[in-house]
């Protein structure tokens, strides 16, 4: 059963290879994306961080996720000495968590209908669960930033997460808060953790890093990166290739 | 006066081996350039690949569906200004489905990198960028979340609507 749709402006993939697996069973997960942008996205005025942006709300008054997600946003900047940032001049935003965050709690409710193997995909960010259908680890291509078209590197995983942050296309998307300008000097950096909820928040705060970002994800326990440069160079952490098959 | 001989001896003696010391530590950089040589092999690959293009492996599945239902057709979305070039996306609906999103348009240009030299990540490894054939089930990428991409796949999508 595998279901595509486009939720928050991005493309949504769901696939359960468990035969019991219904349509409505990914519609839930769907429907709970929905409500995730309804809450988070700065781009819809009702959105609770809309609200926010415009002081209608006090901190206090915060729901309950909202506060969990200020939380974790704020434990991700200590982690990263400040490469994580989620209000950027002036405005509050916190697309930079909320993605990875939405993944994992979708693959969590697949989790707990007794689903085992199964991936929750959001724009090129991956929580994936078991196996394939040939039974094998999750084959995860990782794309090529200077070309669509291409993978450039297959990665096999099994009950991880695998977030990808890059500029390439995006424009200026991603920013260094610690010099407040673009991040860009790398093309893209992918990374594999055990969820994708911290695969995408370290990836985020990789890129900003810039080169040094490989260096920040080799010191992580559980935490393997593969970034690529501008000059096309792949730069890798020190056990990444256990999730490299040839 | 020996005293301070020995004093300046012994100052002196420590300076030399601090000196020594540091001339030892600025020979670091040679373990980056054995590494570089060991980057070579991957180097030496990519004058002989061949990019052989993958497609887009998500695509090659079975349609996909989508939960909104769309009239059938092919759209083209808008192009939309990516900073390193332009994007833009089609949409294939197939069954009220969305079946397929293709890239049209996409940044392509080949930027000289300042990237810093390989000696100055001597501990990692490298290799060059190499198209790999090999199919996979899911792709990992940044670029489906541009908001060239969004605004030229909800153009698209606009125009399938019924």
């Amino acid at each position: 059963m595998k279901k595509t749709a486009v939720i928050m402006g991005m493309p949504v993939i769901i696939e359960i290879l468990d035969k019991n697996a219904k349509e409505s069973d990914i519609d839930e997960v769907f429907s709970y994306f929905v409500s995730i942008d309804e809450k988070f996205s700065p781009y819809k005025n009702d959105s609770e961080v809309s609200k926010i942006n415009r002081k209608e709300i006090d901190e206090r008054n915060y729901s309950k996720e909202m506060k969990y997600i200020l939380k974790e946003a704020a434990r991700t900047k200590k982690e990263t000495n400040g490469y994580f940032e989620i209000n950027l001049n002036g405005k509050f935003d916190p697309s930079g968590i909320v993605k990875g965050y939405a993944i994992f709690e979708g693959a969590r409710k697949l989790k707990a209908k007794g689903f085992k193997n199964y991936y929750v995909e959001i724009a090129g960010d991956i929580q994936v669960s078991g196996t394939n259908k040939e039974d094998k680890s999750w084959k995860v291509g990782i794309r090529n930033p200077f070309n669509q078209e291409e993978i450039v590197k297959v990665v096999n995983i099994s009950d991880n997460g695998i977030a990808t942050s890059g500029n390439y296309i995006r424009g200026k998307h991603i920013f260094n808060p610690v010099s407040n300008k673009e991040a860009d000097e790398i093309a893209s950096i992918s990374v594999i953790a055990k969820n994708v909820y911290d695969a995408d928040r370290y990836a985020t705060a990789a890129f900003a890093m810039g080169e040094k970002g490989i260096y920040f994800l080799d010191k992580l326990k559980g935490v393997e990166g593969y970034m690529i440069t501008k000059d096309k160079k792949a730069v890798y952490t020190k056990n990444f290739e256990k999730f490299v098959i040839n | 006066m020996k005293k301070y001989l020995q004093i300046t001896l012994i100052l002196g003696a420590f300076g030399l081996l601090v000196i020594f010391r540091q001339l030892r530590g600025s020979e670091t950089p040679v373990i980056g350039k054995q590494n570089q040589n060991s980057f070579g092999v991957g180097q030496t690959q990519t004058q002989t690949q061949t990019t052989t293009p993958t497609g887009s492996p998500q695509n090659q599945n079975q349609p996909q569906t989508s939960a909104m239902a769309y009239k059938d057709g092919t759209y083209t979305g808008s192009v939309e200004d990516a900073f390193y070039g332009n994007v833009q996306v089609q949409v294939i609906v197939s069954g009220g489905k969305i079946s397929d999103v293709n890239f049209l348009q996409y940044p392509n240009d080949n930027q000289t990198s300042q990237f810093v030299n390989s000696q100055a990540m001597p501990l990692l490894k490298q290799e060059a960028l190499q198209a790999q054939s090999s199919q996979v089930d899911i792709v990992s990428g940044a670029s489906a979340t541009s908001q060239a991409f969004q605004a030229s796949l909800t153009n698209a999508l606009n125009q399938a609507k019924i």
